[in-house]
């Protein structure tokens, strides 16, 4: 078999890198993922017909084309319309943020809506305003109950971030193709980027573990 | 006081209630009682606005609920409401529970509302439970501090919806007896409920709702002893 680990040892740094660089990115698309999905589950719940409209657009739209083609359309084909140079950092977590935010809202409006109907009663009869009763009734209850949802699609984010390599963006997998082209061979060098997301999946996992448990304090 | 004028609700082209007038002064204890399907909850759930009457009026304290102006928030602050379910919220503790709505509604200091609400849970005597989640008490329990949590917010009305119907008979007595201590200390309360013996002893008048319409109202002592309409007749027959 023509396998020799050997080669990639001095490209390991280069390559361990690209955690700091994919994490960077995917922490941050999470967030906005989560804040703008979490303001589309709630426009999509109100009884306001404009507000559903436009969540419901955004979500189409967002999950109906490739997370490859919104990202190429940030970084190249924007800065053709505004005549402003995108950098590939800020094109990225536009992408992969507002493409989560639609998932993540899909996942949060089921969340709120299996949240019994009694809790909202029960806020409304104590005078409870509308924005305190979401952010400390409803949200907390529907964020337990979809955690293993929203755990799985942070998981997939943090995958599916690898195809950032193609604009060129220098995260693991980028920097996983550059050594395979220095040294001639790939293999190895994919191989050490497959662990790496592994790694990275499985603390996720660990992590969103943790959380479930803390969380199940008032079962 | 609660004036109930010609209130009429109906979901589509389901009337489920038809002019509904009656007057609550401050003080009374009203049992609200028929058939289920009667009507009962809606009116229950018209006077605190958690359903708006398709027609007609209801005055509270001076001010017309109904009217498109009121900010429901601030009529309700003063009506504390008992759910057949509890609703209590799952993820705070029993004291949490009873705090939450004077601090965030009232702006209440958390020290103060832990006092107000403390002796509220003390009143309805769990004192021991006042850091357990609800899902670790009983059905009477939690009744109790739904009540707590309603009376927390210190309303000059109280509604019940049924608040034994969901409970395991052994667990029936402890809500009641809460129940009767407000009534005893003055509270305008008004209650749908099954429990017609409760009815009998605490309420101060009955309302006989049947289909929609208030067949008949009255003291307990006549309207138990000699229901006056054959509709309330066939009713108090059945279950008695």
């Amino acid at each position: 078999m023509n396998l020799d680990f050997s080669q990639i040892v001095p490209y390991i740094p280069f390559m361990l890198e690209g955690i700091w660089v994919t994490l960077k990115f995917v922490s941050a698309s999470i967030v906005i993922g989560f804040i703008i999905g979490t303001l589309l589950a709630l426009c999509k719940i109100t009884k306001i017909p404009v507000l559903k409209v436009i969540a419901d657009i955004y979500t189409s739209i967002f999950r109906g084309t490739p997370l490859i083609l919104q990202l190429m359309i940030f970084y190249f084909a924007v800065p053709q319309l505004t005549g402003y140079d995108i950098e590939p950092f800020s094109s990225a977590i536009l992408a992969f943020g507002l493409n989560s935010a639609a998932y993540v809202s899909e996942i949060i409006r089921a969340g709120i809506m299996a949240v019994d109907k009694g809790q909202t009663e029960a806020a409304q009869a104590l005078g409870v305003p509308y924005k305190s009763m979401m952010v400390n009734i409803i949200l907390p209850q529907a964020i337990k109950n979809i955690l293993p949802a929203l755990m799985n699609e942070f998981i997939t984010l943090t995958k599916e971030s690898a195809i950032v390599s193609v604009i060129g963006y220098l995260d693991i997998m980028r920097r996983a193709q550059i050594v395979g082209a220095d040294i001639y061979r790939n293999f190895e060098p994919l191989l050490f980027a497959g662990v790496i997301y592994w790694l990275m999946v499985f603390v996720l996992t660990q992590l969103g573990k943790v959380v479930e448990r803390r969380m199940r304090y008032s079962d | 006081m609660i004036k109930v004028d010609n209130v009429s609700k109906s979901f589509g082209e389901n009337a489920v209630l038809k002019n509904i007038s009656t007057t609550i002064k401050q003080g009374e204890v009203v049992a609200v009682i028929g058939p289920s399907g009667s009507g009962k909850s809606t009116f229950l759930r018209c006077l605190n606005l958690l359903e708006q009457p398709t027609a007609g009026d209801i005055c509270i304290n001076e001010t017309m609920i109904t009217s498109l102006k009121v900010n429901k928030l601030e009529i309700r602050k003063n009506i504390g409401m008992v759910f057949q379910h509890f609703h209590l919220f799952p993820h705070m503790t029993v004291l949490e529970n009873v705090t939450y709505a004077p601090k965030k509604v009232k702006n209440m200091k958390k020290t103060e509302a832990d006092e107000i609400g403390k002796s509220l849970i003390a009143k309805v005597g769990l004192t021991d439970k006042e850091t357990a989640y609800p899902n670790r008490l009983s059905g009477g329990q939690k009744q109790r501090v739904a009540i707590a949590r309603a009376l927390a917010m210190e309303p000059d009305i109280m509604l019940f919806d049924e608040p034994t119907s969901a409970l395991d008979p052994e667990m029936v007595k402890e809500v009641l007896d809460v129940m009767k201590d407000l009534a005893d200390s003055g509270m305008t309360m008004v209650i749908v409920t099954h429990e017609m013996n409760f009815a009998k002893e605490v309420a101060d008048r009955v309302l006989f709702l049947d289909n929609g319409m208030l067949v008949e109202e009255g003291k307990p002592e006549s309207f138990f002893a000699k229901p006056q309409t054959v509709r309330a007749q066939n009713f108090l027959e059945k279950i008695l």
